[in-house]
C-alpha cells in the first residue's frame, strides 16, 4: 500500500522535485524493509535463513461500504414492490401461468426461433456473398444488409402484411417465362408467415454482419493451413473456420436473440397473439394494466435468463482448446 | 522429363511491381534433402510457397513427382487448374508452417486425422492408427487428446509435422519450422526433421539454423534478392563459399 502510494507520488511530483529521483530511492529502501522480519540477514541470506516472509494481500473497507449502500437499496426497491398494492401481485399470479398467456409464450418463441434459425441461414449466405471475389454477389450483399438495416422493423412488417395489396397473386414458373403454377398472396403469406418472414429478413440482416466478423476473426493461417493439407473448400469452412469464428459469434448471436425475443412484441401491430398483444387483450377486458404488464415481464425475464444461460453453455463448446 | 522428385523451371513472381523470384531453377531428388538458406526477404518462404501452389506463379513451371502443380499445359500456355484440383494435389505435398497453424479448436488427434479423412478419404480405423504411430515417432504418444494451446511450441510444431506426414506426401515442405520457438525448444523439432531425413523422405526445408544445415542437407541453396546465388554440398556452400554475397551471409549468422 505504502509503496503504491510513494510511487504514484513520485510521479505527479516529477517535475518539481526534480525528475522524480528521490522518490524511487524512497521506495527501494522502504520496500524490502517493511516484509523483513526483524535481525535476519542480507537479503541473499533469507531463502536458506528465517522463515519465508508471510504475504498479506491489502484490506479493501472501501468494498464493505459500497456493498452495504447496495444491499440497502437493493432492500428498499424490493420492499417498494411488495409492499405496495397498486402492483396487484395477487392478479399477476393469477394469469401468471393462464392458458392464453402460456399459449402467448410459446408462439413468442416460436417465432424467435423462426426469425434466428432463417435469420442466422441468410445472414450466413449473406456474409460469404459479401466475401465472395465475385463483385455483383458482394455488391448484392452489400446492397441487401443496407436496404434492411435502415427500414424500421414495424415498417418492414406492415409491407409484408400488406403484401397483397401490391401482389394478389404469386405465380412460380421460368423467370419472365412460363407460370407453372400460381397462387393467391393471402394464402401463402398469412399473418404468422409475414411475421417470421418480416422478422428472419430483418434479422438476416445484422446476422450478416455478425457472421462476417466472426470470419474475419479468424486467423488467415487456419485457412491456409487447411488449404495446405488438401481439405475440400466446403469442409474448411464448416470445420476449421465456422467453429472458430463462433467464438466471436455466440456472443453478440446472444445479444440478438435476447433483443428477438423482446422485439417480437411489434408484431402486435398486427394483431398476432404473441406475449405482448396477449397481455394488451386481457387488461382492456379487466383493466388490471400494471398487474399483466407485470405478467409480460416477468415471462420476458425468464426467457431471456433461460437463453443467456445456454448461450454461456454454447460459448464454452465453443471456447474449448482454449486454455 | 527429369526423374526429379520438385522440378522448378525459371520461376518468377511478383507481387504487384515487387520481384521476389526472379528466375529460379531448383531440382530435388527422390530422397534428397534441400535446405534453403538467406537473408530476409530474399524470397526463400515465397519459393516454398509456390511448390504447393499456396502463392500462384508469373511464369514458369513447377512440378511434383512428375506432374504439374496448378496449371495445366495447353500448347505453349499454362492454364490454372480448378480449386479441386490442386487441393487433390497438395494431399502429395506435405507443409509445415513457422507459426504451426495447428487448428486450435481440435485435439491433437483431431489435427493428424482431419485431412486423411477429409482430404483423402481413408477409412477412420486406419487413419486412426496412422496418427497413433505418427504421434508416436515425434515423441508425443501420450498427448492425442490434449488441444494444441495445452503443449509447448515445440510440441505444437512437432504435432504439424505429424499432421503432415498423415498424408504421406511425396515430398514435405518445412517454412522455417523452428523461427517461431524459444531456443532451448529448438532441438527437440530439429531432431524429429532429421529423423525425417535419414529415413529418405524428400524434403525442402527454409531455415536459419546453418548448423543444421550442415548436418542434414544433400544439398544446400543460398538464394538472395529471388535468384539462387549458390548451390552444392554443404561442404561447397557453407565452408567454402565462392560468392561473396554468400561469404557475407554466412560471416553475419555463423
Amino acid at each position: 500500500m505504502a509503496v503504491e502510494f510513494l510511487d504514484i507520488g513520485g510521479a505527479h511530483d516529477g517535475p518539481e522535485s526534480g525528475g522524480g529521483g528521490g522518490s524511487p530511492a524512497t521506495v527501494a529502501t522502504a520496500g524490502p524493509q517493511a516484509p523483513r522480519p526483524a535481525g535476519s540477514g542480507p537479503p541473499e541470506d533469507r531463502g536458506s535463513g528465517g522463515p519465508a516472509p508471510k504475504v498479506v494481500t491489502t484490506r479493501h473497507p472501501g468494498r464493505w461500504v459500497t456493498a452495504a449502500a447496495v444491499v440497502v437499496l437493493l432492500a428498499m426497491a424490493a420492499s417498494a414492490l411488495i409492499t405496495n398494492p397498486a402492483w396487484e401481485w395477487e392478479v399477476v399470479g393469477e394469469f401468471l401461468f393462464a392458458p392464453s398467456v402460456l399459449r402467448a409464450v410459446v408462439f413468442t418463441l416460436e417465432l424467435t426461433a423462426l426469425g434466428i434459425g432463417f435469420g442466422f441461414l441468410l445472414g450466413t449466405v449473406l456474409a460469404l456473398m459479401r466475401m465472395s471475389a465475385n463483385p455483383l454477389l458482394s455488391s448484392v450483399a452489400w446492397g441487401y444488409i443496407a436496404l434492411f438495416r435502415s427500414i424500421p422493423l414495424i415498417l418492414q412488417l406492415l409491407f409484408w402484411y400488406n403484401l397483397a395489396l401490391l401482389y394478389p397473386r404469386l405465380s412460380f414458373g421460368l423467370p419472365f417465362g412460363p407460370s407453372f403454377f400460381d397462387i393467391g398472396t393471402m394464402d401463402l403469406i398469412g399473418p404468422v408467415t409475414a411475421a417470421a418472414l418480416g422478422l428472419a429478413l430483418h434479422q438476416a440482416a445484422y446476422a450478416a454482419e455478425i457472421v462476417r466478423a466472426g470470419l474475419l476473426s479468424v486467423d488467415h493461417g487456419q485457412r491456409e493451413a487447411a488449404a495446405a493439407l488438401g481439405i475440400p473448400r466446403s469442409r474448411q469452412l464448416f470445420r476449421i473456420i465456422l467453429p472458430q469464428a463462433m467464438r466471436s459469434i455466440v456472443p453478440t448471436a446472444g445479444n440478438e436473440i435476447i433483443g428477438l425475443v423482446k422485439g417480437t412484441s411489434v408484431v402486435y401491430i398486427m394483431a398476432l397473439p404473441e406475449l405482448f398483444y396477449q397481455v394488451q387483450v386481457i387488461y382492456n377486458r379487466n383493466g388490471r394494466v400494471i398487474a399483466l404488464l407485470l405478467v409480460a415481464t416477468i415471462w420476458y425475464l425468464v426467457m431471456t435468463t433461460v437463453l443467456s444461460v445456454v448461450q454461456h453453455y454454447l460459448e464454452r463448446h465453443y471456447g474449448k482448446g482454449r486454455a | 522429363m527429369s526423374a526429379a522428385m520438385v522440378d522448378l523451371r525459371d520461376v518468377h513472381k511478383s507481387f504487384g511491381s515487387l520481384e521476389v523470384l526472379r528466375g529460379v531453377d531448383l531440382q530435388v531428388a527422390p530422397g534428397e534433402v534441400t535446405v534453403v538458406i538467406g537473408p530476409s526477404g530474399s524470397g526463400k518462404s515465397t519459393l516454398l510457397r509456390t511448390v504447393n501452389h499456396l502463392e500462384k506463379v508469373n511464369s514458369g513451371s513447377i512440378s511434383v513427382d512428375g506432374e504439374l502443380v496448378g496449371y495445366r499445359r495447353i500448347g505453349d500456355r499454362l492454364h490454372e487448374l480448378p480449386e479441386r484440383e490442386i487441393l487433390r494435389q497438395r494431399t502429395k505435398i506435405g507443409f509445415v508452417f513457422q507459426n504451426f497453424n495447428l487448428f486450435p479448436h481440435l485435439t491433437v488427434r483431431q489435427n493428424v486425422t482431419e485431412a486423411p479423412l477429409a482430404a483423402q478419404r481413408r477409412p477412420r480405423a486406419e487413419v486412426e492408427e496412422l496418427a497413433a504411430r505418427l504421434l508416436e515417432r515425434v515423441g508425443l504418444a501420450g498427448k492425442a487428446g490434449a488441444y494444441p494451446r495445452q503443449l509447448s511450441g515445440g510440441q505444437q510444431q512437432r504435432v504439424a509435422i505429424a499432421r503432415a506426414l498423415a498424408l504421406e506426401p511425396k515430398v514435405i515442405l518445412f517454412d522455417e519450422p523452428t523461427s517461431a520457438l524459444d531456443p532451448e525448444l529448438v532441438g527437440e523439432v530439429l531432431d524429429v526433421v532429421k529423423d525425417l531425413a535419414r529415413s529418405g523422405t524428400t524434403m525442402i526445408v527454409v531455415t536459419h539454423e546453418i548448423g543444421f544445415a550442415r548436418e542434414v542437407a544433400d544439398t544446400v541453396v543460398f538464394m538472395d534478392e529471388g535468384r539462387i546465388v549458390e548451390r552444392g554440398s554443404p561442404a561447397q556452400v557453407l565452408d567454402s563459399p565462392r560468392h561473396e554475397r554468400t561469404r557475407l551471409f554466412l560471416s553475419k549468422v555463423l
